[in-house]
């Protein structure tokens, strides 16, 4: 039996211990807010945060989070007011949106480490996540935006 | 007989293209339904509007009744259907938002309700071809003033006053001579029992007045969804009961299933079925490729299952589709005559005595959409009757096939659409649905199917792959006197009709034979192309490889006679005037050539404006390069300058992009800007890396390691967009997909002015690097 708390709340899986995260979370816990872009982690679209730090769970097993807190981005704040997400509303960065949740939780584990990313910072800490739409400038300025006080 | 089978979803095929097999989605269906108005275009008399729309060709045309589309509850909340597929461009906010509007409701207490696929209630719902604003401008704004008109006369049966004594106003109805105010609300009652008021008698608002339109200032209905997680899309519909599938399907297209062994996938923990899916031979439409199913009770064990599976396929007649020699069948055939498709002069003989002749040949591959969302779909099929959730662009055509493929009447089949991760044009075919549902009909349980990025990338409907080759004829002073353009593609008529090899005519009307330039001698060609794959509408479509040709061309004219690109390409536009190709049945996206015009002082007008906010002709530093492009699609003018740098290794990255769009009368300049953003990313990826190439038949493309696209660190710095302010009856046109194409030829022309490298093939790959 697999235990992890999955934004404070502990669930446990009796399955296939190599199921990618991705899929527990998304198919068995119904939390849907995590996306599966391409399966590789290549996209950045399933990210969400293991303990302090970005991960891409569709390449990460739920057995590799036993024991370890998982935040998705249902989780990232009781009222979706998490400086991040409100910069993200302010600068209207979403087209399509379906990328939004890993970039939000990318920008999130950005912002914890390294509360004043430079442009630079920015970039190189956002470019494992793909935007189609092609929503990047704006996901700049609002990653900035957060740093700086929403 | 020849007929159309969705004039909507096939962008303005033309009769001459046969299509068997598929039924016709009649026009005339639409008709004569109760509970609603159903209008053919003009939606209004031209008194009260100075155009006409082709609205009312598209299937099922327009419904314009408030009944259908607006709800207003005693508590005043008022409640508005969207009735168009939300892939990113806004259109869920912006045609309710029109609504809103008209009807003077206070958007703060508006609801957005998405419709289910329902044609003939709702009218036409193909969410394609730029042209929901276009469209729906007037009719949307005809509703809410129809809605607004029963209010107000609601109000004036409850006062007993004259009805134009009382008026709307944010929400309420007011009486100004009383001082007496009823809100919406509190007369929604009432006003449900009014009689619904003639179109013609509708008094709209003046635009001086508009609160929200034109303005910018609203933001998308979802956005606090979307940050937060709660916005649903196709994958994330949840039903009791439902398990999960992924399909795997022939590597080559038209391939079939010889045998497969389905124990070691069954034997993976979670794994509950392996069945085989229904394929139908190519070229299908829309129709499922067949294959293998895996039914598991979560996606992870459905897609470990079908990697277990030992598969054995007939690749059939496309299995030597080779990339590398299909390049090479295309270039042979345009430097032969062709199919003329657009004649003006002679522009053999102009070309024979010209002084100088210039003369430009371009590839570009195939394209796959990659919408972040892959194709998803769940299907709840019950004995005769059917319900599917998917991200769909084309609700009442999917809702057909559904009907079809699985023998049930429509009105059996229910299509709720989901918000789409992305479309781009391929959300317009439900193959995806139409798998979900076969699959559901034959477990008896709501089932989801989930494409992974390998059947994405390995089974989309591609863009076209094509040579375009033009020859410009100069005369001694540098002017152009004659311009031959031969374009090689495999055209998206192929998906439907066996044996289609020339270009249909929307394809043609895609920046060949409309080529806006004054020359005296034209010649468009089209030689033929035999199609190995799904061909079909990527987000521009043909637009994008005529635009590259031409406006690279451009380049190369002001190149070749010394003269800035800018002045070449006025020069070259000509005069102000109204263009009238010599091409029979010239196809113009659909909309009546009296409205939409191909009109070259508009055209004009985005270069002279992004060449001011631009600052063309502004000294760059070194190793940077200028490039300007202009292009007309989907009835709109879009100008583009890119300035790109080239590093000494070949390294390029784009500081700046301007552009300018003149779209008419706009209802969300936010979202245009959003849209141009975005189409530069598109542009900046087809050209950096965009390409589908096949060898044996099969993509060889897996992921987005193998198909790359732009990401962050390599994004414009800075993305001007410069919005043509609309004349007072400018129509509406596209804002969608005309961003795209003058992208990469301005970033070609950029980088022949920053390297002296001109690059003709796209994608760049390794071309600039030394």
């Amino acid at each position: 039996m697999i235990k992890v708390k999955i934004n404070g709340q502990e669930q446990s899986w009796d399955g296939d211990p190599d199921l990618p995260l991705l899929w527990f979370l998304r198919d068995e816990a119904g939390l849907t807010g995590t996306k599966f872009g391409c399966g590789q982690a290549l996209c950045g679209a399933c990210t969400v945060i293991v303990d302090k730090e970005a991960v891409r769970s569709c390449i990460t097993s739920i057995n590799d989070v036993a024991g370890r807190e998982v935040t998705t981005i249902e989780g990232l704040h009781p009222d979706g007011d998490h400086p991040v997400q409100k910069a993200w509303r302010q600068v209207n960065v979403p087209q399509c949106g379906f990328c939004q949740a890993g970039q939000i939780m990318q920008a999130a584990a950005l912002l914890m480490d390294n509360p004043k990313p430079s442009h630079d910072q920015i970039r190189e800490a956002m470019s494992g996540n793909i935007c189609r739409c092609g929503c990047y400038q704006r996901i700049e300025n609002a990653v900035h935006l957060a740093s700086t006080g929403v | 007989m020849n007929f159309i089978d969705n004039p909507g979803k096939l962008r303005g095929f033309e009769k001459n293209i046969k299509v068997e097999k598929v039924s016709r989605r009649s026009i005339l269906k639409g008709l004569g339904i109760t509970g609603g108005f159903v209008l053919a275009a003009p939606v209004m008399t031209r008194q009260a509007f100075a155009y006409e729309t082709g609205a009312g060709k598209m299937p099922h045309g327009v419904v314009v009744d408030p009944r259908v589309f607006v709800a207003v509850a005693p508590d005043g909340t008022v409640t508005i259907l969207a009735h168009r597929s939300e892939m990113g461009t806004g259109v869920r906010t912006s045609l309710p938002l029109i609504v809103a509007e008209e009807m003077e409701a206070d958007w703060s207490k508006v609801k957005v309700e998405q419709a289910h696929g329902d044609e003939v209630k709702f009218g036409n719902q193909d969410t394609d071809g730029s042209r929901s604003t276009r469209h729906y401008l007037i009719p949307m704004r005809q509703i809410g003033a129809s809605a607004r008109t029963m209010l107000e006369q609601a109000a004036a049966k409850r006062w007993n006053v004259p009805a134009t004594e009382v008026k709307a106003v944010n929400h309420e109805v007011v009486h100004s001579a009383s001082g007496r105010k009823l809100g919406f609300g509190e007369l929604a009652a009432d006003a449900a029992k009014e009689s619904v008021p003639a179109i013609e008698g509708l008094k709209l608002k003046d635009p001086k007045d508009f609160r929200y339109l034109g303005k910018g200032q609203v933001s998308i209905v979802d956005l606090h969804d979307i940050t937060t997680g709660k916005a649903r899309y196709g994958a994330d519909v949840r039903l009791p009961g439902m398990k999960y599938a992924v399909i795997a399907r022939p590597p080559v297209t038209g391939g079939k299933l010889t045998s497969f062994d389905p124990d070691a996938a069954l034997k993976v923990p979670g794994v509950e079925k392996v069945m085989k899916v229904q394929g139908w031979p190519w070229p299908s439409k829309f129709q499922p490729l067949g294959g293998v199913a895996v039914i598991a009770r979560n996606t992870g064990a459905a897609i470990k299952g079908r990697d277990a599976l030992k598969l054995v396929w007939d690749d059939g007649a496309n299995g030597k589709y080779d990339s590398v020699a299909y390049r090479k069948d295309l270039e042979e055939a345009s430097r032969k005559p062709g199919l003329v498709v657009r004649q003006e002069g002679d522009a053999d003989a102009a070309l024979k005595t010209a002084a100088k002749v210039v003369v430009g040949e371009y590839y570009l591959p195939h394209l796959a959409h990659v919408s972040m969302e892959p194709p998803v779909a769940v299907a709840d099929v019950k004995g005769d009757k059917a319900e599917i959730w998917a991200p769909v662009q084309s609700p009442g055509g999917t809702r057909e096939d559904v009907a079809k493929t699985l023998g049930i009447p429509e009105g059996n089949v229910t299509v709720n659409v989901t918000l789409l991760g992305g479309g781009f044009g391929r959300k317009s075919k439900c193959d995806f649905a139409l798998e979900a549902a076969l699959l559901s009909k034959e477990l008896g349980v709501p089932v989801k199917v989930q494409w992974t990025r390998e059947d994405d990338l390995h089974h989309d409907f591609l863009h076209t792959v094509s040579v375009e080759r033009i020859e410009a004829g100069l005369d001694k002073d540098g002017k152009v006197i004659a311009w031959r353009h031969r374009s090689v593609a495999p055209t998206i008529a192929s998906t439907f009709a066996a044996g289609a090899n020339h270009a249909a005519s929307f394809e043609l009307g895609m920046g060949l034979v409309d080529m806006p330039f004054e020359i005296a001698n034209i010649s468009c060609e089209n030689p033929e192309a035999a199609a190995f794959t799904r061909i079909g509408w990527f987000r521009s479509v043909s637009n994008i490889p005529r635009a590259f040709a031409v406006q690279s061309m451009v380049g190369e004219i002001a190149n070749a006679t010394g003269r800035d690109q800018k002045e070449t390409l006025l020069a070259l536009i000509g005069s102000p005037r109204i263009v009238k190709p010599n091409v029979k049945d010239l196809w113009n996206y659909g909309e009546p050539y009296d409205s939409y015009p191909i009109d070259t002082a508009r055209l004009r007008k985005v270069v002279e404006l992004v060449a001011e906010k631009g600052e063309w002709g502004r000294t760059v530093p070194k190793g940077h390069g200028l490039g300007i492009a202009v292009h007309r699609s989907f009835v709109s003018y879009i100008a583009t300058i890119v300035e790109v740098a080239v590093d000494e290794k070949g390294k390029l990255t784009v500081p700046r992009v301007d552009t300018a769009i003149d779209c008419g009368t706009y209802v969300n300049p936010e979202r245009i800007a959003s849209q141009i953003e975005g189409a530069a990313i598109m542009g900046l990826s087809l050209a950096k890396y965009g390409e589908i190439s096949f060898k044996n038949g099969k993509v060889e493309q897996k992921n987005f390691d193998g198909f790359q696209v732009v990401r962050i660190d390599e994004a414009p710095l800075v993305t001007n967009v410069h919005i043509v302010p609309p004349g007072p009856d400018t129509p509406p046109s596209g804002v969608g997909e005309p961003g795209v194409p003058p992208f990469a030829p301005a970033l070609m022309n950029a980088i022949f002015a920053a390297t002296g490298k001109r690059i003709r093939a796209l994608p760049i790959g390794k071309q600039l690097e030394a």
